[in-house]
């Protein structure tokens, strides 16, 4: 017999009391401003937010960053944004190790954990999202209207969400950290030092 | 680490407790999460339905486990992933070695996963000329002294900066005498990007994977799950099988309790979905059972199979607080440890239902409402059931139920008693043969007993009957 029917068949040999799986329709937490709600937890968790008009104006704000404006080599995943390294000329993953600031696109945000759902459909290697210094994630408004972008809780963005294809999607809250040093808390343990969520009007 | 491990909790503790300062410490560092965690479910009106509708998910998931499994593995095939299955820790490690050698692997970078630290997958893979490097700090850091981490979310809770410092100067020739956090999580960024760029197959754990799509998620704060797996072309994730759940959407849930419950913060930095392998990559998922089916069987301690990991009753313990991770010679310490691993080695952690106060803060922080100090007594009667108790234990009991079962006797030693309390010096009263009062002063004696006090009522009453 093969582990795995083994292991089937120790499981179905116990008798287990059956549970009903309970509804999630809940009363789940409703925030009046979800994107200020957003942003005070994205600001506890290090992280700063900007809501901006039009690419030209996240360039300006961009450029304002220093560890931006002090890039050498930098990935833009947005449309209307110059990199100075293409993502799609690169073959090996390895090759962005030297990455300095990369902006990439977040589909939504959250308000309850200052969190910003990102995905690799339309990104050649995931680990841009991780290997940059620095990292500015950009979510579109294509109707000018934030609050669409932000659900107030993670039901809400479950919601939002379908699992049809492979592609790798994340929730983002904040620059890397680690307090596993005498719970002091440091920014920027393996992934990102800083990060900077801007909403794209 | 000592050469010969020492089982026994008290003996532990009490190792642990020489340094009082430093327990101290250790205590009230634990007590500052278990603070931020409360502020956390403060701030979620929905706290306790959270946790009721976790604790029912987990109750309905483990009733259909095995159908679960299956319709797991077959979701997670139709995306090309590699589902293994192993009975037991040396078979997941054969399987594990097995995909490294097919890959000619020689360097892996592994990000936190107490079912590898559960299966002791480092030795075994380093005794076959493999490099695996833990890439969480806390790991890293322990890994460096070769010890075992003392918690399951923060592995280097006991240890200080200053140890730290050293560690990393021996090891990673930072600076000798610089303390600063800063300094020495910068000293390992740089060391560990070295090995994540080396590194030729990544392995996680896994915090929660979904029957409904064949998806994990893997929860990190440092990132460094997601660099270990996303540079090299393999990932293996490696999996207890009760981290299942039915669906998608209930990751709303989980996702919600966890980070909070585990160091109170609204959600962890990175939590990462992963359906199917990258392209022109693979993804192999080891499911593992380990003892878990077993634990399936008895109505007492199912429960225990909801735990996600989280915790939460580690930094509540007063116990755990002041003896220290280590002192319970496990992979999973604390009110969890307390319960899982003398129902996986009855014999050598016989001593972990007893370092309890039986105060029930596990339970009460728990994120899905596990009965933790309720199964930590029921756990208490099965050692003595197994004879397991030591006489220091059992005799007194014994010798308390024969004196309480004479009431003459009993009246008798109770004024001896209060005699004894109130006349004789302290070393006759504070000695090896009351260990109750190694730590604590005995109570007062009263002027009189509750019977004499009773006996005068009764009599001043008879003289005044209004």
């Amino acid at each position: 017999m093969s582990s795995k029917d083994q292991i089937l068949k120790s499981i179905r040999n116990k008798i287990v009391p059956a549970a009903d799986l309970p509804s999630i329709d809940q009363d789940w937490i409703q925030y009046e401003d979800p994107l200020a709600q957003f942003s005070e937890v994205l600001g506890m968790v290090g992280g700063a937010v900007e809501v901006v008009n039009g690419p030209e104006e996240l360039a300006q704000k961009l450029a304002e960053i220093p560890a931006y404006s002090q890039a050498k080599k930098t990935v833009s995943c947005i449309a209307g944004l110059a990199g100075s390294v293409n993502l799609n000329d690169i073959e090996d993953p390895h090759d962005l190790e030297d990455i300095d600031y990369a902006v990439v696109p977040g589909e939504f945000a959250v308000a309850e954990n200052g969190a910003v759902f990102v995905t690799d459909a339309k990104i050649r290697h995931r680990v841009i999202m991780f290997i940059p210094q620095h990292i500015a994630l950009v979510i579109a408004c294509p109707d000018g209207n934030v609050n669409d972008a932000v659900v107030s809780n993670m039901a809400q963005a479950y919601e939002r969400l379908v699992w049809d294809s492979n592609h790798f999607g994340c929730f983002i809250s904040g620059p890397s950290k680690t307090a596993d040093i005498e719970q002091s808390l440091v920014i920027g343990a393996h992934g990102a030092r800083s990060l900077h969520v801007f909403f794209l009007k | 680490m000592s050469a010969v491990k020492n089982y026994d909790h008290p003996t532990n503790a009490d190792r642990f407790n020489q340094d009082q300062a430093r327990t101290h410490w250790h205590d009230s560092s634990l007590w500052f999460i278990r603070e931020k965690r409360d502020r956390m479910a403060r701030s979620l009106p929905e706290w306790e339905t959270l946790r009721a509708t976790a604790s029912q998910i987990k109750a309905h998931t483990v009733g259909k486990l095995a159908d679960y499994l299956e319709e797991f593995e077959r979701n997670a095939t139709a995306r090309g992933v590699k589902v293994h299955w192993a009975k037991d820790a040396d078979e997941h490690n054969r399987i594990v070695l097995e995909l490294l050698q097919k890959h000619n692997a020689k360097r892996i970078v592994k990000s936190k996963s107490m079912l590898t630290e559960e299966c002791h997958l480092n030795p075994w893979l380093e005794k076959h000329g493999i490099e695996v490097v833990d890439t969480d700090l806390g790991e890293r850091i322990v890994q460096l002294r070769q010890e075992p981490p003392s918690h399951i979310v923060m592995p280097a809770i006991h240890l200080k900066k200053e140890d730290v410092s050293d560690t990393f100067h021996e090891h990673l020739q930072t600076e000798q005498g610089n303390y600063d956090p800063n300094y020495l999580t910068e000293s390992a960024r740089q060391h560990l990007r070295q090995k994540f760029v080396q590194a030729d197959v990544g392995i996680t754990g896994v915090n929660f994977a979904i029957a409904e799509t064949g998806g994990l998620v893997v929860c990190t704060n440092e990132g460094n799950a997601d660099l270990g797996v996303s540079l090299p072309k393999v990932h293996i994730a490696c999996m207890g099988i009760e981290k299942l759940i039915p669906r998608v959407e209930h990751l709303g849930i989980f996702l919600r309790l966890l980070a909070r419950s585990a160091t109170g913060q609204p959600i962890t930095t990175y939590s990462s979905h992963f359906h199917g392998p990258v392209e022109g990559g693979e993804l192999h998922i080891v499911l593992v059972d380990n003892g878990r089916s077993e634990l399936m069987q008895s109505d007492d301690f199912r429960n225990s199979l909801k735990c996600i990991r989280c915790g939460a009753c580690m930094n509540t313990c007063p116990v755990y607080r002041r003896s220290g991770g280590h002192s319970y010679a496990a992979t999973v310490p604390g009110p969890i440890g307390s319960i899982l691993n003398p129902l996986r080695d009855a014999k050598h952690h016989k001593s972990l239902p007893f370092a309890c106060t039986l105060c029930g803060s596990c339970s009460d922080v728990c994120p899905v409402k596990i009965n933790l100090h309720e199964q930590l007594l029921t756990l208490r009667s099965e050692v003595n059931h197994r004879k397991q108790l030591p006489m220091s234990k059992t005799f007194p009991m014994k010798l308390a139920s024969w004196v309480f079962q004479r009431p003459g006797l009993y009246a008798w030693l109770g004024g001896i008693g209060k005699f004894f309390l109130r006349t004789m010096p302290r070393f006759l009263i504070y000695n090896a043969l009351n260990p109750w009062g190694r730590n604590r002063e005995m109570p007062a004696a009263p002027k009189e007993s509750f019977r004499q006090m009773y006996a005068q009522r009764k009599k001043a009453k008879k003289n005044d009957p209004s």
